[in-house]
């Protein structure tokens, strides 16, 4: 096959910065296949490919790779699906340049091969036709309960579905897939896809149940009196963290949670077509540097803010956002302040947030984390006057559920304890995702999902 | 989606659903809620649980047509289904060891007060409960308050039924009369339980509140209710929605209560436009029925 020199990427269209910033539509609107062709030309096919190392579930990336670049797009899709079973949600969000693309040979000179895009690419070529629902095998006539329907949950219910099993999802909200419909915005992740995966799975069998706080409407104790034999806990870490500075209950703020589920999932946007509104003001802080912090600062963008603005204690360097969303944060107009700490968030007679109070910081040593420390520069206090502060700061573990699940080991922090595979200290149940990393990545949910589907597998028919 | 089973009419912009949700009656307990959504693209909107069999599967809220959502779902009938019906959500109240309670319950408030009530009246719990509202036709709950009670004050605002004034009144009575209660529970508007909770302080009596911030997901996911109690910050939907109403900051929830009053308004008129329309359309076909 034909070699591609060229040291850059081949560019991805993307809507211009100065139309998508008021508009909620995909961002980057995907290869045509002449492009995925000329950057599948890009890999050298290496015998010892880092980027597979890089990956957290080793897609096969130069054999998909090679496979694009014969134009034969079904076997691409095919073996990417070998061990991602979202390709067409991580080819959108997964942080490329942390995994495949980082340990690529062609990176070393230029850039790496767009790896993210052409799994993209391939997934996309696959949905346009019409996904095929395998063949199912017989039903093993075992039932086993999913709580949640995050990446972990729905890749999980679907692995079990494929293999024979009855299985139901639980969701908590109206609508099933959990980060991916009320946090990652449309135009990062339209949620067209996300109802394809929840369909695809519906075909294969699996029931999904919106409606049901599980621990309030049925316990884990009710899912096995009820017959379920195995249960799979894929919560999230939904619980929002505030900053525990005076001010933060002053109307205007918000955590990014309830910024973007009012956005997303109530699709805010469309008020008053839609029911549940939103207050976003002329001037609006976002307090955090992670990618939460960048979709609800793109959010208030499009939302109509004015100006917009990024209060992140640490420096560019340290900001754990994805460089790709940074750099489309950056190109929108977003404004960051790098080295601020908000100290107390300001109000009216009314209660109206009218300002933060923020202090500046410099680096000093490096902490736990290996990050070096922020520590405030004394006497370096300022007033922003903002309107909105949406605060994302991170989250943790929601304790509904696991307070109400007797025999669950915790870790320190709160997240549920499993091993390598996601059995917990409880028999029979399984846990995998943010609820057992603390806020991650989708691939690693994905990820965490398939290891405890295999181990439920495995698990279940040794009982019988 | 779920069913409603019922309605009832209790008084001029108040009204009763019995609704078909066998699971969440199954769980249900006094002091909790649901959050509901009538259709695609609705608000989710809390209620009280006001009653509840778990043989029938049945569990009963009671609502004030306040804006759109409430006002919508006073237009829907027996038989309508409702796309979403969540629950059941909060923390359960418990009186362990109570032998004496007061319950005060104003305008749709009793609603809410009464399940805790009858709790408390079949665990053989002395009961005395004061419930008022503006005027005769806006009380509800007063037969069922009477089966639960062993003693009622029905108090109006217009004197229109039973004393003239607030149920506050009659509170501050019986407490300067020196009657003694295990606990006190106030539910009613923010401002109510204010007032309530000023009264009891001095003496001394744990005195109830249920609150009723603005609520998304009602899991403790989002932090948008959150309110602050003895000057700790709580998430009314999983930690409430009853507290102790002598360390709850009022003001802040009043405040908090009033982020979205222009959207709320844009909504109402909107959904009273199109409102109004169905019912002059109404009237035309009528008129067009008596000419023909
Ligand atoms: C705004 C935002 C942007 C992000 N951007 C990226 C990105 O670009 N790339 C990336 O890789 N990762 C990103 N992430 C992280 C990623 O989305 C998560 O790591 C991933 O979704 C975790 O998947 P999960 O299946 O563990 O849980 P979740 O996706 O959190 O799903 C959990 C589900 O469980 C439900 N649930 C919770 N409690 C209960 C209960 N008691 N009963 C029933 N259901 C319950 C919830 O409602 C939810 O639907 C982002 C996260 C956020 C919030
Ligand atoms: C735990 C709890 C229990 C409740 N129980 C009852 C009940 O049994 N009967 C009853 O009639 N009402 C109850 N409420 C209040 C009820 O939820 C609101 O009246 C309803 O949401 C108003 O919606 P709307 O669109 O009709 O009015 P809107 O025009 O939207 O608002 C009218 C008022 O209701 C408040 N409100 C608006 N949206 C919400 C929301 N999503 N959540 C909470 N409050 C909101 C606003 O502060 C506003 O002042 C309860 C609230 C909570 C939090
Ligand atoms: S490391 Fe880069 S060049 Fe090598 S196989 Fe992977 S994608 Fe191709
Ligand atoms: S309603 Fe969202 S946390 Fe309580």
């Amino acid at each position: 096959m034909p070699l591609n020199k060229s040291k850059k990427k081949t560019p991805m269209p993307a809507q211009k910065p100065e139309v998508r910033r008021r508009n909620f539509n995909e961002v980057a609107l995907g290869y045509t296949q002449e492009d995925a062709v000329n950057e599948a030309q890009r890999c050298l096919q290496c015998k010892k490919p880092g980027c597979v190392q890089g990956c957290p579930v080793q897609v096969q990336i130069p054999r998909f790779i090679k496979l694009i670049a014969e134009r034969d797009f079904d076997g691409a899709i095919k073996v990417i699906k070998e061990t991602n079973s979202l390709p067409a949600v991580c080819g959108r969000v997964c942080p490329q340049e942390e995994q495949c693309e980082q340990k690529c040979v062609v990176g070393k000179m230029g850039e790496p091969v767009a790896i993210g895009r052409l799994e993209r690419f391939a997934a996309d070529w696959e949905r346009a036709k019409g996904v095929k629902t395998p063949e199912l095998p017989e039903k093993l006539g075992k039932k086993v309960a999913v709580i949640g329907s995050g990446p972990a949950s729905l890749t999980c219910a679907g692995d079990l579905a494929k293999l024979g099993y009855d299985v139901t999802v639980f969701e908590a909200f109206h609508k099933p897939g959990g980060v991916l419909v009320y946090g990652i915005p449309e135009f990062r992740l339209p949620k067209a896809i996300v109802q394809e995966e929840v369909d695809f799975i519906k075909k294969l069998g699996v029931e999904v149940k919106t409606d049901m706080v599980m621990g309030k409407v049925l316990t884990v104790d009710d899912l096995f009196d009820m017959g379920y034999e195995a249960v799979f806990i894929g919560t999230g870490a939904g619980l929002p963290k505030f900053m525990g500075i005076p001010g933060e209950n002053y109307l205007g703020v918000y955590s990014a949670n309830e910024f973007l589920t009012r956005i997303n999932l109530m699709r805010a946007y469309s008020f008053p077509e839609t029911d549940t509104p939103i207050k976003v003001g002329k001037k609006v802080a976002v307090v955090g540097g992670g990618n939460v912090a960048m979709d609800s600062a793109r959010s208030a963008l499009r939302m109509g803010a004015e100006e917009v603005h990024i209060v992140y204690r640490r420096s560019e360097e340290e900001m754990p956002a994805r460089q790709e969303e940074f750099e489309n944060a950056k190109e929108e107009g977003i404004i960051f302040d790098f080295l601020t700490n908000p100290v107390r968030i300001l109000g009216d007679e009314k209660g109206w947030v009218k300002g933060i109070e923020c202090i500046r910081m410099e680096l000093g040593e490096p902490d736990a984390s290996g990050r070096r420390r922020p520590v405030p520069v004394k006497g370096s206090e300022f007033t922003m006057e903002v309107d909105t502060v949406v605060i994302a700061i991170g989250t943790g573990p929601n304790p509904l559920l696991i307070k109400a699940t007797e025999g669950l080991e915790l870790t320190k922090y709160g997240y549920i304890a499993a091993d390598e595979n996601g059995r917990t200290s409880r028999e029979g149940v399984w846990a995998g995702g943010d609820i057992v990393t603390g806020a991650a990545t989708v691939i690693l949910a994905m990820g965490a999902g398939k290891k405890a589907a295999a181990s439920i597998h495995e698990y279940l028919q040794s009982k019988k | 989606m779920f069913k409603i089973l019922e309605r009832k009419d209790l008084a001029p912009s108040i009204k009763l659903f019995v609704m078909d949700a066998p699971l969440v009656a199954k769980k249900a307990r006094p002091g909790q809620f649901v959050i509901l959504r009538i259709r695609e693209g609705g608000e989710r909107i809390p209620l009280t649980i006001a009653d509840y069999d778990a043989e029938k599967g049945t569990v009963t809220v009671v609502f004030q047509e306040v804006g759109k959502t409430t006002r919508e779902l006073g237009t829907m009938k027996a038989g309508d289904l409702l796309q979403d019906f969540v629950g059941p959500l909060g923390v359960p109240v418990e009186f362990p060891h109570h032998k004496k309670v007061l319950g005060v319950g104003g305008g749709l408030g009793v609603a809410p007060l009464y399940p805790k009530l009858k709790m408390l009246h079949e665990q053989g719990v002395e009961v005395v409960s004061i419930i008022g509202a503006k005027t005769a036709d806006m009380l509800i709950f007063e037969d069922e308050m009477k089966a639960v009670s062993d003693r009622l004050y029905v108090c109006t605002d217009d004197g229109s039924k039973g004393r003239h004034g607030f149920v506050t009144v009659v509170l501050k009575e019986l407490l300067e009369q020196g009657e003694k209660f295990d606990e006190i529970i106030i539910i009613g508007p923010p401002i109510l339980m204010k007032i309530g909770a000023d009264i009891t302080r001095p003496y001394g009596i744990p005195t109830m509140v249920s609150l009723n911030p603005i609520m998304v997901d009602g899991t403790g996911m989002c932090g948008g209710c959150r309110v602050s109690v003895g000057g700790e910050t709580r998430f009314a939907c999983v930690d409430g929605p009853a507290f102790d109403g002598h360390k709850v900051d009022f003001d802040e929830l009043m405040k908090r209560l009033a982020t979205y009053r222009d959207e709320e308004k844009i909504s109402a008129d909107r959904f009273q436009e199109a409102h109004e329309c169905k019912l002059t359309g109404k009237i035309k076909e009528a008129e067009r029925d008596a000419a023909e």
